[in-house]
């Protein structure tokens, strides 16, 4: 390749990614901010499993507002955001079109953040809708997000529907079908026509599917797009992903009533989440085996670069966790996980070791094209890498043991209540010092984003990968 | 852009036939199901009540349905019987839960029917239950001077209250505790679901 032809294709990427850069910085830069609001909710309400008393004189800092607070700063702050900001930049490169309407979806990220404010604030002080995953008030906050939220999805499928590409990438569909799935189980999930046991059908047919098709999806996108990008290397299968894709969004829908095993729905629903819980084997088995044959024999690319490690560890988990969730819908299992920490630990497979992975990996890759300039350290790189590696592992064993030794006490009519409460207490205590270091990973993480995104940092120079020098992840960069 | 279009409809098709399985004959299904007759609608002051149970988020910790005796020992703790959808044709929104850091609560106002031993629960659960890992909720009460004392007294045991005060329960710790006493689902389960299968 000529000297003109690769300054040619760097100038065609810097003309993709110009329109999208303030809008995808935008959700970058607040989601970070969610990340480390929600750390804090998160450290606090794991503190006062130690300190029950911790500020109980005021009811904004009690247990039931500071979980849900840390709940959906994590998901519709950071989680939502972060994969808003990488849908904006990839859309446009996967189809081969700058972004079209940027203002809509810059107004539509503010959009989404003042009713993310509004909601929470409104939550501290008492109002909640009161359903898990959907705390945030249906008057003064969901419709902040339904606008926002459709503003930038108006101008992702705009995006989409003026690209000509050759092919349509696996990521796409992702992508873009994200963007469709979202609004209908939000705005289902919100409707006030229901009571009682409907209402809890709803509930979960909404969070269940919070998960599969918008954390999921979108970071399964993510995944698609960098690993075969980053190795320089097609995906192994198109026919994996295909089935991959379509079993994902028949089996996952189905899912949700699994949430109440045992209880009182009408048998025949619980029993239909549960055969398509098991069903989720066949694309959980086929992105899983897509991507490591993707990978296979090219591991050593892990020590240089930074996105690869985050991302390749989130694939991993999403294979894991999905595994856990059909052993977890399984009577047998459930019998003794429901209604523990267990479930606690499971979900942060899902939404940490899986989501937020993905997350860092596609920012540490898509951040320096925004700014047109480099991370200034790898060495901050690898230790965040390790402290949240680290903390989400001991995280995950502290309360995934916590709560099966507390299912095992309630299975027990013999013992008394407080036997399930005491077992879990040491459990809690090492998820309260998982939580610690994973709050200096989150704030070296923030800090490194500050420093990328001041002016004055090195300019990026983008080479050609075949004659870039390797940068590994664990020396500190010339 | 054909193919892109097959694509979103795809999407949007597989998600409407979830919609339909999951939430839309459930709906037709559950929604004319009749009120037990020994099921009374919630009084004013207990809707109160439980708008203050789902505004300090107890379903973090507490879930409101006893589960199938078939794989589960929720009967053997003396939780109640296995609750049916009728039981709740009241609620909205629904507070089933999803957690047991405390225990079940669909059944509570039964199992503890002593309105002084809720109040002093929620003042501070640590004085009936040490190991308790609840809040504690002191802003839902007030200290007064004993003398000039008006409203609902809770009884402190020795040692853990003030000298010359008493502790007044604010209107909303009431509601609270006419709320959780309201909560008894102890009739027989009304009979369309009496005979109803077990889940596998």
């Amino acid at each position: 390749m000529s000297e003109a032809a690769i300054a040619d294709a760097l100038e065609a990427r810097r003309r993709l990614d110009g329109p999208g850069r303030k809008p995808a910085l935008l959700c970058y830069v607040t989601a970070v901010a969610w990340l480390l609001v929600g750390t804090v909710f998160g450290d606090y309400a794991s503190l006062l499993f130690q300190y029950p008393d911790l500020g109980t004189s005021w009811p904004a800092l009690t247990f039931g507002r500071i979980r849900p607070a840390h709940l959906n700063a994590m998901i519709y702050g950071w989680s939502s955001l972060a994969m808003i900001g990488t849908s904006l930049w990839l859309v446009p490169r996967l189809v081969h079109t700058p972004l079209r309407w940027p203002s809509l979806a810059m107004l539509g990220g503010v959009v989404w953040n003042v009713g993310l404010v509004l909601g929470l604030w409104l939550l501290l002080a008492g109002r909640s809708d009161g359903l898990e995953w959907l705390e945030l008030d249906r008057f003064f906050s969901d419709p902040f997000l339904v606008i926002g939220g459709g503003l930038v999805g108006a101008s992702i499928l705009r995006t989409l529907l003026a690209g000509r590409p050759k092919h349509l990438y696996v990521a796409v569909w992702y992508i873009a079908a994200s963007f469709v799935w979202f609004p209908i189980i939000f705005v289902t999930g919100n409707l006030t026509s229901f009571r009682g046991v409907e209402h809890a059908a709803v509930n979960w047919f909404y969070a269940h599917n919070a998960l599969g098709f918008w954390l999921t999806s979108i970071s399964l996108g993510a995944i698609y797009y960098f690993i075969p990008k980053i190795l320089g290397r097609p995906i192994h299968s198109y026919q994996l992903s295909l089935l991959g894709f379509w079993a994902l969004a028949f089996f996952y829908a189905l899912n949700g009533m699994h949430h109440l095993v045992g209880g009182p729905l009408p048998s025949w629903m619980i029993t239909t989440s549960i055969v398509a819980s098991v069903m989720m084997v066949i694309p959980v088995a086929a992105v899983a085996v897509n991507h490591h044959m993707t990978m296979v024999g090219r591991f050593t690319a892990l020590r240089y670069s930074p996105t690869l490690r985050f991302v390749v560890l989130g694939a991993m988990a999403y294979t894991a966790v999905s595994l856990q969730g059909i052993f977890t819908a399984l009577t047998e299992i459930n019998r003794i996980t429901h209604f523990t920490h267990w479930t606690i630990a499971h979900s942060h497979v899902g939404v940490y070791a899986f989501v937020t992975m993905v997350m860092f990996g596609s920012m540490y890759y898509v951040v320096p094209r925004l700014a047109g300039r480099e991370w200034p350290s790898a060495r901050l790189i690898a230790w965040h890498f390790w402290l949240v590696l680290i903390g989400i592992a001991v995280y995950v064993v502290a309360l995934t043991i916590g709560g099966v030794v507390q299912g095992l006490a309630l299975l027990d009519p013999k013992q008394p209540f407080q036997a399930s409460v005491d077992v879990t207490k040491p459990w809690l205590l090492v998820r309260s010092l998982s939580a610690v270091v994973l709050t200096v990973g989150h704030l070296i993480f923030a800090w490194h984003l500050f420093r990328v995104l001041r002016a004055g940092a090195e300019p990026v120079v983008f080479l050609p990968w075949y004659r870039a020098r390797p940068i590994r992840v664990d020396e500190e960069r010339a | 852009m054909s193919r892109m279009w097959l694509l979103l409809l795809g999407a949007t098709a597989t998600m409407t036939f979830a919609l339909v399985v999951l939430v839309v004959v459930p709906n037709a299904m559950l929604e004319s199901i009749p009120a037990p007759p020994e099921l009374r609608a919630y009084s004013q002051a207990e809707a109160e009540g439980r708008a203050l149970y789902v505004s300090l988020g107890c379903i973090y910790c507490h879930t409101q349905q006893v589960r199938d005796p078939n794989f589960t020992t929720d009967a053997d703790r003396g939780w109640g019987r296995p609750s049916v959808p009728s039981d709740y044709v009241y609620d909205f929104p629904h507070q089933l839960g999803t957690m047991r850091t405390g225990p079940d609560l669909i059944n509570v106002g039964a199992r503890l029917p002593d309105r002084q031993w809720h109040l002093l629960h929620l003042y501070q659960p640590r004085i009936v239950a040490p190991w308790s890992l609840m809040p504690s909720f002191p802003f839902l009460f007030g200290w007064k001077p004993a003398g000039e004392a008006q409203g609902e007294i809770v009884r402190l045991p020795p040692g853990s209250g003030r000298e010359g005060q008493v502790l007044i329960a604010s209107p909303e710790a009431q509601h609270l505790v006419d709320y959780l006493l309201s909560l008894n689902r102890t009739y027989p389960p009304s009979l369309p679901e009496a005979g109803q299968e077990a889940a596998p």
